[in-house]
C-alpha cells in the first residue's frame, strides 16, 4: 500500500565479536557520507535511512566481522511512540526479551559458522534427553 | 533466491542466516514496517485493525479467538509467500509478538502443508557448541540447496 512511497529501511545491527565493538560500527557507520541515522543501543546499533544506503553500509559493518555480526530488519523506526521505552512509562520495550536470549546464543552460533567456513567436521550429538523423574525426585529429597 | 519463511518468525538468528547465504527471509519485522508505514494504521500503540480479525478468517475459524485470527492475517500471507521453510522447534523464548501457542501451532501446521522444501531443526541449547554447530550446520547445507539465482516457479 504505502510501497514506493516511503522506502526507508530500519536494520538492528547485532555486534557478538571479539575484534570489533559496538562504537568501532558507529564509527564506520559515521564516516559514511549516506543519509542515515543510527542510534547506538547496548546489543550494537540501529540504522535507519533510505534502503539502499543502508544495505551498503550494512555491509561494510558486517564484512568487519562476519561470522560475529549479525542484522535483521526491523519493523519500528527508533524512537517510535509505539516502541520507544521513553513514552511507554519505562520496561523493556516489545520484543526485546526475543532478541536478548538470541544475543545471548550469538557467541556459540558465531563459532559455528566459523567451524562451518573451516569445514570442520561435525561430532555426532546424542538425542536430547528430559530430566529423568527418578533423578528430580532425587534433586528435591536432598534440597530438604 | 528463494523466499524463506521463517519460524520464529522474528528471529535475528534465522534471519540473518537466510539473507547470510543468498535468500530472502520472509519476516514479521518486514510486514510489521509494512502495516504500521500504512497511513490508515496510526493509533498508537495499536498496529492491529479491527479488519485484521476478519482476513484472519481464511486461516482459521470464527470461533478461534481474536488474537489467533490478527496474527493469523499477518502470518497467513507471509506463508503463502513462501518457497521455502525453516522451522525451529523448542524454542525457549516464544513470546513477545510471537507471543501465542495457538498461534504457533496453526504457523507451523500451515507450513508443513505447503509443497515447499522445509527444515525441522531443534533450537540448541545455550552453550552447547556442539548442539549450535549442528543447528548452523543443517540450515546452511538447506540454504545452500535451494535454487539461488531463478525463482522458484511454483504453481
Amino acid at each position: 500500500m504505502s510501497e514506493g512511497k516511503d522506502d526507508t529501511l530500519t536494520k538492528i545491527v547485532v555486534i557478538s565479536s571479539d575484534s570489533v565493538l559496538p562504537i568501532d560500527a558507529a564509527m564506520r557507520i559515521y564516516q559514511s557520507d549516506t543519509n542515515i541515522e543510527i542510534k547506538e543501543t547496548c546489543f550494537g546499533t540501529m540504522v535507519t535511512g533510505p534502503r539502499d544506503a543502508v544495505n551498503r553500509v550494512v555491509r561494510e559493518v558486517v564484512d568487519l566481522d562476519r561470522n560475529h555480526i549479525f542484522v535483521k530488519e526491523r519493523g519500528f523506526l527508533p524512537g517510535d511512540e509505539r516502541r520507544c521505552r521513553s513514552s511507554r512509562g519505562g520496561g523493556p520495550r516489545p520484543g526485546f526479551h526475543y532478541l536478548r536470549h538470541e544475543v545471548q546464543m550469538l557467541p556459540t552460533i558465531g563459532k559455528a559458522l566459523d567451524a562451518y567456513d573451516r569445514k570442520a567436521p561435525l561430532k555426532e550429538t546424542g538425542p536430547k534427553k528430559k530430566l529423568d523423574v527418578d533423578k528430580l525426585e532425587d534433586m528435591i529429597k536432598s534440597q530438604l | 533466491m528463494v523466499k524463506v519463511i521463517i519460524y520464529p518468525t522474528n528471529s535475528l538468528i534465522l534471519s540473518d542466516m537466510v539473507e547470510r547465504f543468498g535468500h530472502k527471509p520472509i519476516a514479521m519485522m518486514e510486514k510489521i514496517k509494512e502495516k504500521i508505514s500504512t497511513v490508515s494504521v496510526d493509533s498508537p500503540p495499536l498496529n492491529i485493525t479491527p479488519e485484521e480479525p476478519k482476513m484472519g478468517l481464511k486461516y482459521a475459524a470464527v470461533e478461534v479467538p481474536a488474537g489467533v485470527r490478527g496474527r493469523m492475517a499477518i502470518v497467513g500471507p507471509m506463508i503463502e509467500e513462501a518457497q521455502a521453510g525453516i522451522i525451529v522447534n523448542e524454542s525457549p523464548m516464544a513470546f513477545g509478538c510471537m507471543g501465542c501457542a495457538r498461534t504457533n501451532e496453526l504457523t507451523k501446521y500451515l507450513i508443513r502443508q505447503r509443497e515447499i522444501p522445509i527444515l525441522e531443526v531443534d533450537y540448541p541449547r545455550e552453550g552447547n557448541d556442539e548442539e549450535a554447530k549442528e543447528f548452523v550446520y543443517k540450515i546452511a547445507e538447506f540454504l545452500k540447496s535451494l535454487p539461488k539465482d531463478e525463482e522458484e516457479d511454483k504453481a
